[in-house]
This record gives structure tokens, C-alpha cells and sequence, in this order.
């Protein structure tokens, strides 16, 4: 390392980047569980049916942040 | 640099870091014929055989006054028969597919916790060729439910042509609407649950590979503490492990469940 290298950054921007990607899915479920949360406390009887509609949006939101993920095995295979 | 540095030079000789080769084992029998088998699709063959196993057994030994074990397995059925199919589906309609969620539902579960068994460490359906069948399942069942119920084609203007939307929309809304019927919904059950099972096999390798270097391999004796840490990481990670096993079965069957659903029509 010379002199005027202070600091030195290895690896790929790419790591950057899906954290970056992972923002998005994050807010999206936080919307999700907050509303079905907020749905229940209204109307606790429709709990279960709340429940399984959540998961079903958790899953399909979940689904975002993972894409970012194969794409980085896609680049490290 | 320092100690700091010390650390990481030890670090870069060290611990075995798990890698995307670990889904790509060597063949280990049969090797050179189509029937080659390789480390996971062994782990494959002994959970199908073990969970077909206990199934039989079960079924077989079932009392009417049930045991405990019994009585496990029962709740777990009736789960999937009462809360994933007749709750999405109704029960009228949602009979003919027991059988198969439930299938889907068990296979997925057992496959996903052979990752955290000892011996097996990984996920058999880790690869992306096990979800795929899966999905292919779901995706011919849903196409053959729609032909069935409204005739190909009413399915199709029902799926390509939404009812009540200006016609200029179409133009976009068709081609969006038919990727998503041959494409994004096979593709996305299937790489939902192998991409959780490779990041829950990454994350818990990574754990457990720095516990081996820390506490065993490592000569200076201070470095154990960080090794407990990790060890502690990786305790909580096989339990949260078990916990996405069992949430992706749940999300795979509900998924499939709800897609064969949108092939009936409307309302009866």
C-alpha cells in the first residue's frame, strides 16, 4: 500500500448494490405486516384471513429481494 | 496494522468458507450414466424414503383412539387440509387438491430440514431443479383447472382480458398478464424457495466454518472467545433455519393453493 492510498475498498460493488436492492422489498414488507397488524387490531376477527393474505404479499415481496440474490450467484458461478 | 492485522492474515489462510460449489457436488454412483447421483440428490432419496417410510407406518398403526405421535401427524394434516386448502379454496372446490398440497407441503418441509440435520447440511432443495418440478406441478395444475372448469378459451380472455378495463390498457396489461400465467409464477415459486434454502446453507456454513477455525483450528487461544460468539450465531441460525423450512413449505403450498384458485371462476 503507498502513501497516498489512506484507505483501500477490495471486493465487488455489487455487494453494494443488492444492499441497495434490498431497500425496496424492506419498506414494501414493513407496509405489509404493519397493515395486516393494523387490519387485526380493527378487526380481530378476520385474524386468520388477514394472516394468510399477509404471507401470500410477504412471499411475492420476498421474492424482489431474493431475485437480487441469484443474480449474485449468477456472477459468482 | 497490528493485531488487526494478524487476524485478518490468519483469517485468509483459514477457515473453509462455504461457496456456491457446495451445491455442485461431485458425482459420487453411477458416474457417466444418466442416473448419476451426486451427494444431494442422495440426501434426497433417503428423506423421500424416510418420510414415505413414517407416513406408512403411521397410517398403517393408526388407532382410533390416537397416540401421540398420532395425533402430531394429524394435527399437521389437518393443518394443510383446513387452514392452507379449504380456507383459500372452500371446501367443495378445494377437496380434489388435498391430496397434492399436502404432498407438496410434507416433501418441501422434509427436504428443506435435511439443511440443518447433521450429516445431511444441506437443503435438498437447494438446487434449482427440485422447486422446479414442484412448480411445473402447480403451473400444469392450474393451467388444467382453468381448461377444465371455463374451456381454454374463456380462461384465456379471462386471464389476458380483465374484465372492466378501458381497451387501450390491454395493449400493455395482455402481454404483462400472459408472462405472469407462463412465466412469473412457476418462476417465482421456484426461486423463492431455492434461493432461502442456499442463503440459510450460506449463512449457517459461514457461522459454523468460523467456529471450526476460532475454536479448534486457530493456535492463539484469546481467539476462542469470538468463536463462542459465532457458535452462539450459529445455534440461533439453525433454529431460525427450521423456522424458514417450515414457513417456505407453508408459502409454496399457499401460493400453489391460491394460483389453482384463480383458474376457477369466480363465484358459485
Amino acid at each position: 500500500m503507498d502513501i497516498i492510498t489512506l484507505a483501500e475498498v477490495a471486493g465487488n460493488i455489487s455487494i453494494l448494490g443488492y444492499g441497495l436492492a434490498a431497500l425496496g422489498p424492506g419498506i414494501g414488507l414493513g407496509i405489509v405486516v404493519g397493515k395486516a397488524l393494523e387490519g387485526t387490531a380493527r378487526q380481530p376477527e378476520v385474524a386468520g384471513r388477514l394472516q394468510t393474505l399477509m404471507l401470500i404479499g410477504a412471499a411475492l415481496i420476498e421474492l424482489l429481494g431474493l431475485l437480487g440474490f441469484v443474480a449474485f450467484v449468477m456472477v459468482a458461478l | 496494522m497490528g493485531a488487526w492485522g494478524t487476524l485478518v492474515l490468519a483469517a485468509e489462510s483459514g477457515p473453509h468458507l462455504p461457496s456456491v460449489e457446495d451445491f455442485l457436488p461431485p458425482e459420487i454412483l453411477f458416474e457417466g450414466t444418466p442416473f448419476a447421483i451426486n451427494r444431494i440428490i442422495l440426501v434426497r432419496l433417503i428423506a423421500t424414503a424416510v418420510l414415505l417410510a413414517v407416513m406408512v407406518v403411521t397410517a398403517y398403526r393408526a388407532k382410533v383412539v390416537p397416540g401421540r405421535w398420532q395425533s402430531a401427524v394429524e394435527w399437521v394434516l389437518e393443518f394443510i387440509r383446513d387452514n392452507i386448502v379449504y380456507q383459500i379454496m372452500g371446501e367443495l372446490r378445494g377437496r380434489r387438491y388435498v391430496p397434492m398440497i399436502t404432498t407438496l407441503f410434507l416433501t418441501i418441509f422434509v427436504f428443506n430440514l435435511c439443511g440443518v440435520i447433521p450429516g445431511m447440511n444441506i437443503a435438498a432443495t437447494a438446487t434449482i431443479t427440485m422447486p422446479l418440478v414442484f412448480a411445473i406441478w402447480t403451473f400444469c395444475q392450474y393451467w388444467i383447472a382453468g381448461i377444465r372448469e371455463k374451456g381454454l378459451g374463456p380462461f384465456l380472455k379471462e386471464e389476458l382480458f380483465p374484465a372492466g378495463v378501458p381497451w387501450p390498457i390491454y395493449i400493455i396489461l395482455t402481454p404483462i398478464q400472459l408472462l405472469e400465467l407462463v412465466l412469473i409464477r412457476p418462476l417465482s415459486l421456484t426461486i423463492r424457495l431455492f434461493a432461502n434454502m442456499i442463503a440459510g446453507h450460506l449463512l449457517l456454513a459461514t457461522c459454523l466454518a468460523f467456529t471450526q477455525f476460532y475454536i479448534v483450528e486457530s493456535a492463539d487461544k484469546i481467539l476462542a472467545l469470538p468463536g463462542c460468539l459465532w457458535l452462539v450465531g450459529g445455534l440461533i441460525f439453525t433454529l431460525f433455519e427450521m423456522f424458514v423450512a417450515a414457513l417456505q413449505a407453508y408459502v409454496f403450498a399457499i401460493l400453489s393453493t391460491a394460483y389453482i384458485n384463480q383458474s376457477y371462476p369466480e363465484n358459485e
